[in-house]
């Protein structure tokens, strides 16, 4: 281990050339994000529903932090090449500077502001679903999902999770005339939308939390056993989609994928009348 | 007493406790602060070097999957819960206030040891145990995640060991949130009441405000995580329903009724987030001094630095539900939450602005210390810019639970914290083991480790962008996920690897250091403040030897037009007066 100590001389240079590396090394992270990011090798999957506010929002985001990013850098970069240390160099005694200062925090705050505004805005669109939403109960547990739909009424029956059994695995208040006509998907099956009409999803578990997230929908929400969460949107693409879980929930978590079918409202249409309702499936144990 | 009072007699009058002279009670039950701090030190380090362990696993599985078959789902998962709650509370937190806190307070306060000497000792080896009960909780799976999210970790069945592993990890919390108590109510109290004379509370170094602050969080969080663990134990244990409704497992009705499985998030991250900040604020007070001290300059804006920290503080308090954006919980809490974490942004964004503004004219001296100082500020802006992202809910809402929060944390209070502690332990090695650490080792650990970090963390923003979810065992079969993301994993796993070996590097160099290292001047990066100060090196028992040091002027004297030296210790009164003696 010797020559560790040997080293000496030479590492004024060495030291030296450690602020040359660091700056060149921070450009280079700059140059690299820059690139990937332009050539999009890595983005946002295609965008398959009205929630292209939220894209705008990502890229805001993206330019205003990357130029922040850059200007650091660039600052940092240009620092520690400028200000590394030689033969008889001196640093300034400067301790502060109020008018600098300033400026620095007014123009965070206007970047802030740029992003917050902006992105409450979009956020009070996405909390309040229209009212004429088609509404679906999306319904989790460990590692599926299943699916009701509210039937020629339009309204989904009365559910309560005590009365969940092997023959009720929705837990369904038969008693309740609304859940005659609601059609049940059971766990593993597809959900079907219509596309171009806007979907109020209503989302409950059976045992642990799970997450319901569709990548070219951009929307993700958890759900919670006890209660009932909300997320809405409008598929405006046709075509088949993953369902994914984004929730932690068990060892199956990474294998709960469902599948989602956007279709024309006729398709749509065809293929809900032709789903057995609960008064047919669970006629028998309605009495 | 007809003799001549003894060294040891002088001593007692002013440390209140006996210099230990047995092996026993100087190196294994010590109430001096130093060898606390270094027990601290030492374990952390070594629980670190398991969590890292754990680390290697999940990118084993990630970048290889299906290659390692001792690697199934219910390993996996505990790899990911053991990595996080290690790394975030075992290491960063017990190692940073514990360990620097213990040894910097007093010395850079020019106090002789701990408010509360005992209770310091008592600190430690409670955090022992907790690490001990966490180590026995390994032999079951824990598969919940850190974040511990009930029904799934109160449920037996719902989830790999959700029996002993997660109840064994709840009671080491508990005895661990016992053990961060005893050591901030003395963090607290020690830097409200030993200072030296004239050490004012705006004279003190950052590194002492920012542990001060760190400290003061703790005990105002760490509470919530000890609520929240308890009830958890019971739901897990007795059959209470604290956080379980009713639940239908695999097709059984469990008979729990009544409980809110979201209270537990709120609770959680009632403490989790100020967490955060525990860890950050220390690293930042540490890196502060370390680049004023490197750069010859005193720190730029030291009163914003102050008010920035104790604003991060602050708001660190109600920012918590933003990692509660798609929990379920009311839409409205959105809005504030959203404000107020944007908001945080300004007091994080002064700081990093400081640290330039500190570069800017200065004489920057590169020895390792530096690097990772300045490294701690490069993956501090590359990780605290995507908080930016995380914060606005709709940009959250599709990129969380994705590999960009995973990036994100990782860069903004892993590597920045590790790297503040490993910039603090480069600069402060020299005056606790009286050596000088090996400068061409530390420089190959600095620049595989960082540039392996970014490679391994910075890719995980544009997999997230990808929308690849977290915590996931295996990707094969899902379309919507591009096709490359196994070759990027592969390679961020191989980088993985190298970095870990890197860290055999540093321990390396400590052990080597510490027996063979270069003879330690008293002050050898001609420091202004008081630890550099100290009659011998390492500094005795009791810190000051017969005389407690006074102080005339703040930490940052650095370059002073006029002075002879481009540095003036705290300790030194009069000329040239014009820059520190008003302060």
């Amino acid at each position: 281990m010797g020559y560790l100590r040997q080293a000496a001389p030479c590492y004024k240079i060495a030291t030296i050339m450690q602020g040359i590396a660091l700056a060149i090394v921070s450009i280079l992270f700059v140059v690299v994000a820059v690139v990937v990011t332009v050539s999009g090798i890595w983005w946002l999957p295609p965008l398959a529903s009205n929630w292209g506010a939220l894209d705008t929002m990502l890229i805001i985001t993206l330019i205003v932090t990357g130029v922040a990013f850059i200007g650091v850098n660039v600052a940092l970069a240009y620092f520690l090449w400028r200000y590394r240390s030689r033969q008889g160099m001196k640093a300034t005694f400067l301790p502060e500077h109020h008018r600098l200062e300033k400026w620095l925090i007014v123009l965070t705050g206007i970047g802030i502001v740029i992003l917050v505004a902006p992105g409450l805005f979009v956020y009070s669109n996405f909390i309040r679903p229209p009212q004429d939403a088609l509404v679906v109960e999306v319904l989790s547990q460990q590692w599926f999902w299943s699916y009701r739909y509210p039937g020629q009424d339009g309204k989904l029956g009365g559910v309560n999770p005590k009365l969940i059994n092997a023959d009720n695995p929705f837990g369904i208040d038969l008693a309740d005339p609304a859940s005659q006509d609601d059609v049940l998907i059971s766990p593993g099956g597809q959900l079907h939308l219509p596309v171009g009409k806007p979907v109020l999803l209503e989302l409950r578990s059976k045992d642990v939390l799970h997450s319901f997230y569709v990548p070219q929908f951009r929307i993700k929400m958890d759900t919670v056993p006890g209660l009932v969460t909300r997320i809405w949107v409008t598929p405006t693409e046709t075509g088949t989609f993953e369902v994914l879980c984004a929730e932690l929930c068990g060892i199956g978590h990474f294998n709960m994928q469902g599948h989602l079918i956007v279709e024309s409202e006729t398709e749509y249409q065809k293929w809900l009348t032709e789903q057995p309702t609960v008064s047919q499936t669970m006629g028998a144990t309605m009495k | 007493m007809a003799q001549p009072a003894s060294k040891d007699e002088v001593h007692v009058e002013h440390t209140g406790h006996h210099e230990p002279t047995s092996l026993w009670s100087k190196y294994i039950f010590s109430q001096d602060h130093k060898v606390i701090a270094l027990q601290y030190t030492i374990t952390a380090l070594l629980v670190g070097g398991v969590g890292m362990v754990f680390s290697w696993l999940i990118r084993l599985q990630l970048g290889f999957p299906g290659q390692f078959s001792f690697i199934q789902p219910e390993n996996y998962l505990q790899f990911v819960t053991q990595h996080g709650m290690i790394m975030v509370v075992y290491l960063l937190t017990a190692l940073l206030l514990g360990g620097f806190g213990n040894y910097l307070i007093p010395l850079m306060i020019g106090a002789r040891d701990m408010a509360f000497p005992f209770l310091n000792m008592l600190s430690y080896w409670t955090y022992l145990i907790s690490v001990i009960l966490l180590f026995v909780g390994l032999w079951d799976a824990t598969g919940a995640g850190w974040t511990l999210y009930p029904p799934q970790s109160a449920l037996p069945g719902a989830s790999p060991g959700a029996e002993w592993g997660i109840r064994f990890m709840l009671i080491s919390l508990a005895v661990f949130v016992a053990s961060a108590t005893m050591g901030g109510l003395n963090y607290v109290t020690t830097v409200l009441q030993a200072r030296a004379k004239g050490m004012t509370l705006m004279r003190m170094p950052l590194s002492v405000w920012g542990i001060f602050v760190a400290a003061a969080l703790a005990l105002l969080a760490f509470p919530a995580l000890f609520v929240g663990g308890v009830m958890l134990l019971l739901d897990n244990m007795a059959g209470t329903s604290f956080f379980i409704p009713v639940v239908n497992l695999f097709g059984r009705q469990l008979g729990h009724e009544g409980g809110n499985p979201i209270l537990f998030q709120h609770l959680f991250w009632y403490f989790g987030h100020p967490e955060v900040y525990i860890v950050i604020l220390p690293a930042m007070g540490i890196v502060s001094d370390i680049i004023a001290n490197r750069a010859r300059k005193p720190i730029f804006g030291y009163k914003a630095m102050i008010l920035s920290i104790l604003a991060i503080g602050g708001i660190s308090f109600v920012v918590w539900a933003h990692h509660m954006f798609v929990s379920g919980m009311n839409p409205y809490f959105g809005y504030w939450f959203a404000v107020a974490t944007l908001a945080i942004a300004i007091p994080s964004a002064v700081k990093t602005y400081n640290w330039l503004l500190t570069l800017w004219k200065g004489n920057l001296h590169f020895s390792t210390a530096m690097l990772y100082a300045i490294g701690f500020v490069s993956t501090f802006v590359a990780g605290g810019l995507t908080g930016l992202f995380l914060g606005n809910i709709v940009v959250d809402v599709p990129l969380t639970d994705t590999y960009f929060v995973v990036g994100h944390f990782h860069l903004v209070m892993g590597v920045s914290a590790i790297f503040g502690i490993f910039a603090g332990i480069y600069y402060w090695f020299p005056k606790a083991c009286g050596r000088m650490m090996s400068e061409a080792m530390g420089k190959i650990h600095f620049w595989v480790t960082f540039i392996g970090a970014y490679l391994i963390f910075f890719p995980m923003y544009w997999l997230g962008f990808s929308g690849v979810p977290r915590r996931y065992y295996s990707f094969s079969g899902i379309d919507t996920l591009p096709p490359s993301l196994n070759g990027l994993n592969a390679f961020m796993t191989v980088v993985a690897l190298v970095v870990g070996a890197a860290q055999l590097v540093f321990a390396f160099n400590l052990i080597w250091s510490a027996i063979k290292g270069k003879k330690a001047s008293a002050n050898p990066w001609q420091a202004t403040t008081l630890e550099w100060q100290t009659p011998t090196t390492p500094p005795p028992h009791g810190n000051w030897g017969p005389n407690e040091p006074i102080v005339y002027r703040w930490a940052y004297d650095y370059s002073v037009p006029g002075a002879d030296e481009d540095y003036i210790p705290q300790t030194v009164d009069g000329v040239p007066a014009r820059a520190g003696a008003k302060r």
